[in-house]
């Protein structure tokens, strides 16, 4: 059903959106084992890790015995096993993206350290899912999963081991701390390796059986560098170091371990072999990491997101119930059914809150279920390489842009008017799943850094916002669903997995793809459809934003700042690092538009006669994120397209920088009023009168004025969408309580 | 000796959830019932755990859950449900609030059990709450049971101890806290439960993909069962008056909190 803003609707959002309603919305209602997961992993958030929170768990960083028993509760509950394949013991088949940022979002909806701790475990495991031997792969998923009724051992816990040198943690996962060397060679028999590494800021080395941590090599016997698998028992030192004094995430184990150990040579991950008497392995560690950051990341957004709609439910609450119990305030009053509600401020900040944590999650899942159609695509397309004799970097790079020009042609191919000859085209492209692979590959590149960073990085700022609006009770131990402490969770989650300097640098890479820039230009096309079928939700000028993004790139591609520089370059990162901010902010709203869409479309099954009012109302969120997004791209590309022209002086060559009047009649059409106001200042002739507007030349950038221009006019009825959702969230059916322990 | 434990029970409304009396079409509801989330009838899901705890002791025995209300919602719950004792389900589509005639809810409820493929009343247990979160009447279990048939009626049952030859001892509640023990000769018979004895299991999703793979089938070959109010008209309803004194105290110890509660209910 179309969500129709252009005409008055009384219906409203009748109670908070419930498990029918978010299955539809995040696309897994017709996954059970899903479903089953979502209230597994809930019973275990709102159960135990919120009791253990609300007792005290937050106050102490050290891993305690009553912290130790979350892991068996992760246990019973499925949570560890997750991870595993069915004949692993596992119990969901298949890709695991959206399970496990599923799983994320119901612990981190209690408390993102217990999401974290969860999530480490499969972090340490991961370079083994992804490059491992079929020998490790089997031994070490076997070790860590839960036991079966009547088996009696306990699951091995996993840490991985990344680590920058000290003190420059997190910054380049190109620079390692840790080294590998040949301890022992004989003849006929496996190299035995000694590994030294000092790890530092490890979640789950508290209680860690083995980790796998990346080392550099240090011995002219051992090419480049790789990530071993370290177990406790091997000869030598598995120290877990000290407790690390964080302030964050305190339901997680975090150490400083230090490793002096002498491991055989088939813990390389991914195995080796041996040329000329030296182990080369099969993968450096960059592919490793590379393999595992690409989809892990996505579900650490996933943390933060969670955050925000867990705030939204208190905050109403608190602002509802504010004034109860004062002398002024009766039952029956505007001020005690309302309290702080009956103010449109305190509505319009929850609003933002709550249209903020829609877009991060939607971003998340969406991403994370890009990641389970790529998963199986991207394996075939490894064995082909590999039956092709397709190997190393430069050749596979060589393939991957054959294929990347049958993706884009593809793409031209969809945009246009076609007959039967281009149809058949068209299909015989669309079955190709290198095509394919491309084209989810050239997204995901975009995707996984853009949650992270986003999703982190705004999230944390918007978690202040939900903070402030519980008052001087957001900040104490009391508050209902730990909104403070979220808050400083959120500033952990921004950094861990690569800080926000290590995203802008991939997205800065991955924008310039011209697959991604193509289907940027598909996705504008596609939100200008969905505009027309469901208009007021943003659709629109979320569009214009991405046209502004991309004339903005390919105008800064091509210009110098005003000492002739080039701007759009690698180390110019107040370039580039600022259109991957831009970037990041279009991706959720996008997201959350489709899953609006989907709701409307097929919630009237779960939502009867409520339908249109939910529908509505999540257009509205929208509508705002839109709006919101819209802004700051405009606001940074504006930045970027005159910040670096120099600002004129009245001399000589400063004036043949500013307008012309003929300039300024061209733009009156865009700009009422412009014209008459500039030829009034240039018309002066010795002295110039205090400016008035702009006053530098617009050559060769009319069209982003138009754009932009373009873009403020697609803001139309956001203010309105804003009321109407305040008005909603001011009427909203909430629980009579929270349903975890504060 | 094993049994065919039928058990009979229902979804209510989440008890955190603002419950607020409404007149509808089709007669009093609850304001927003369909979106309110919903959990398995706190009385029914005794009958559930007790009925899968005796399965488990009675080898060759089966659990299978009768649950009437609405198919969306029962899915909705079987998701967490189903992951607690192994069942079948057999679902019948159609309202479950709290204010069905418990007549026709019970005849609907004993055609399905009537139904129920290769059904052997030697070995028939019917589970059920002896009251429910949302029909306080107390009487369906009862009712179902006269309809099968089934003379020999528990109610207020907190424990059964089934023995090698068929037969089984029950604890039913009495006055003053108490227990009347009662030994049945076998199969069949209608227990009502009060608590049980035994705590909610930990959701297990391997018990769930188990589960799953006959509980899909059964929510989507749901047949329609619309049930009414008998006929009755509602004056008017309102939920009881509750006075919510909250104090958040931390490190009390729990002879304080005893003292406070003796002298809480000594205020009555």
């Amino acid at each position: 059903m179309p969500t129709a803003a252009t005409e008055t609707m009384k219906e409203l959002l009748r109670t908070l959106p419930g498990d029918d309603v978010r299955q539809i919305m995040w696309r897994f209602a017709e996954r059970y084992d899903l479903q089953m997961l979502v209230q597994s992993t809930r019973s275990v958030a709102r159960g135990p890790v919120a009791r253990l929170a609300a007792g005290g768990g937050w106050n102490d960083h050290g891993w305690s015995a009553e912290k130790n028993e979350l892991l068996a509760h992760y246990d019973a509950a499925g949570i560890t096993a997750a991870f595993m394949e069915p004949d692993q013991g596992g119990f969901i088949a298949g890709p695991k993206n959206l399970a496990l940022s599923l799983m994320a979002f119901e612990l981190a909806w209690v408390d993102g350290g217990a999401a974290t701790g969860a999530l480490a475990g499969f972090l340490g495991l991961s370079p083994i899912h992804e490059k491992g031997t079929p020998e490790q792969n089997a031994k070490y998923m076997a070790l860590a999963t839960p036991p079966k009724p009547g088996e009696d051992r306990k699951p091995w816990r996993a840490a991985f081991a990344l680590t920058e040198p000290i003190p420059y943690v997190g910054v380049d996962t190109g620079m390692l701390s840790g080294k590998v060397r040949v301890a022992r060679w004989k003849d006929g028999e496996e190299p035995v390796l000694h590994v030294e590494k000092r790890g530092r800021f490890i979640t789950n080395m508290g209680f860690a059986n083995f980790v796998t941590a990346a080392v550099d090599s240090g011995d002219p016997r051992i090419k480049g560098s790789c990530m071993v698998i370290l177990e406790e028992g091997d000869p030598g030192t598995f120290d877990r170091g000290t407790p690390t004094k964080k302030l964050v995430h305190q339901l997680s184990s975090t150490n400083d371990p230090i490793f002096s150990l002498d491991i055989p040579a088939s813990r390389i991950v991914g195995g080796y072999t041996v040329k000329d008497g030296v182990i080369v392995p099969n993968f450096d560690h960059s592919t490793v990491i590379e393999a595992v950051f690409k989809r892990t990341r996505v579900t650490v957004g996933i943390i933060t997101a969670a955050k925000l709609l867990s705030a939204v439910e208190p905050v109403i609450r608190y602002q509802r119930s504010r004034f109860r119990g004062a002398e002024q305030a009766t039952p029956g009053t505007v001020r005690y059914e309302l309290g702080i509600q009956q103010r449109e401020d305190a509505l319009h900040r929850l609003v933002e809150v709550w249209a903020t944590g829609e877009a991060a999650v939607s971003l998340g899942f969406g991403t994370a279920r890009l990641f389970d159609e790529l998963d199986p695509i991207e394996r075939k397309k490894d064995e082909l390489l590999k039956q092709q004799g397709i190997t190393g970097a430069r050749a596979e790079m060589k393939w991957m842009k054959m294929v990347e020009a049958r993706a884009l042609e593809l793409l031209e191919l969809e945009t246009h008017p076609r007959g039967a000859k281009e149809e058949k085209r068209i299909a015989e492209l669309r079955a190709d799943e290198t095509v394919r692979f491309a084209l989810l590959d050239a997204q995901a590149n975009v995707l996984c850094p853009a949650t992270k960073l986003w999703n982190t990085g705004h999230g944390a700022t918007v978690m202040r916002e939900a903070v402030s609006l519980m008052g001087g009770y957001g900040i104490t131990e009391d508050c209902p669903g730990f909104l403070g402490k979220k808050w400083m969770d959120a500033q952990l989650e921004a950094t861990y997995e690569g800080p926000e300097a290590v995203q802008r640098r991939q997205i800065s890479v991955t924008m310039t793809s011209p697959l991604f820039q193509a289907l940027m230009k598909s996705w504008i096309r596609e939100l200008r459809h969905v505009a027309a079928l469901h208009p007021g939700t943003g659709a629109c000028a979320l569009a214009s934003a991405y046209e502004l993004w991309l004339w903005t790139y390919r105008h800064l591609e091509g210009a110098t700042d005003a000492d002739g520089e080039k701007l759009l370059s690698s180390p110019r990162q107040g370039v580039s690092f600022k259109l991957a901010d831009a970037l990041a902010w279009l991706m959720g709203p996008r997201m959350q538009i489709h899953d609006t869409v989907r709701l409307a479309e097929e919630g009237g099954a779960v939502l009867g006669e409520a339908l249109p009012g939910t529908a509505r109302f999540f257009a509205d969120l929208c509508h705002v994120q839109a709006a919101r997004a819209a802004g700051e791209v405009a606001r940074i590309c504006a930045e970027l397209v005159h910040g670096y022209n120099r600002h004129p002086a009245w001399d000589e060559e400063g004036r043949r920088a500013c307008w012309s009047a003929t300039e300024a009649d061209a733009l009156e059409g865009l700009v009422s009023g412009l014209s008459g106001c500039a030829k009034e200042a240039l018309d002066v002739a010795d002295e110039h009168p205090d400016k008035e507007g702009p006053c530098a030349s617009c050559k060769g950038i009319t069209d982003f004025r138009t754009l932009r221009v373009k873009l403020d006019g697609c803001l139309t009825g956001a203010m309105l969408a804003k009321d109407r959702a305040a008005e909603a969230v001011s009427r909203v059916m909430i629980p009579e309580a929270l349903d975890y322990p504060q | 000796m094993s049994f065919h434990i039928v058990v009979l029970g229902s979804i209510v409304p989440d008890p955190l959830q603002t419950l607020e009396p409404v007149s509808t079409p089709q007669g009093p509801g609850l304001k927003n019932e369909q979106m309110l989330p919903a959990v398995l009838d706190p009385w029914a899901g005794h009958a559930l755990y007790e009925a899968a705890n005796l399965a488990a002791k009675t080898p060759g025995s089966k659990v299978t859950l009768v649950s009437l209300g609405p198919k969306a919602k029962l899915q909705q719950v079987m998701m967490a449900v189903a992951q607690k004792v192994p069942f079948e389900l057999v679902a019948l589509d159609g309202p479950a609030g709290g204010f069905t005639d418990a007549h026709e809810v019970a005849a609907r409820l004993a055609a399905a059990v009537k139904a129920l493929p290769g059904l052997d009343r030697t070995k028939l247990l019917l589970f059920g709450g002896w009251e429910s979160a949302s029909r306080g009447a107390g009487v369906t279990l009862q009712l179902v049971g006269e309809l099968l048939e089934i003379p020999d009626q528990f109610q207020g049952v907190d424990q059964i101890s089934a023995r090698p030859d068929g037969s089984f001892e029950v604890l039913e509640r009495v006055e003053g806290g108490r227990h009347q023990v009662s030994t049945c000769q076998g199969a069949p018979a209608v227990l009502g439960w009060a608590t049980g004895n035994l705590p909610e299991p930990k959701n297990n999703p391997q018990i769930g993909m188990a589960n799953m793979r006959l509980v899909m089938p059964a929510l989507q070959k749901a047949a329609p069962a619309p049930v009414g109010t008998g006929g009755v008209e509602f004056a008017s309803v309102q939920v009881p008056k509750v006075m919510r004194e909250t104090r958040i105290v931390k490190d009390a110890s729990p002879d304080e909190i005893a003292r406070e509660l003796v002298e809480w209910i000594s205020k009555d």
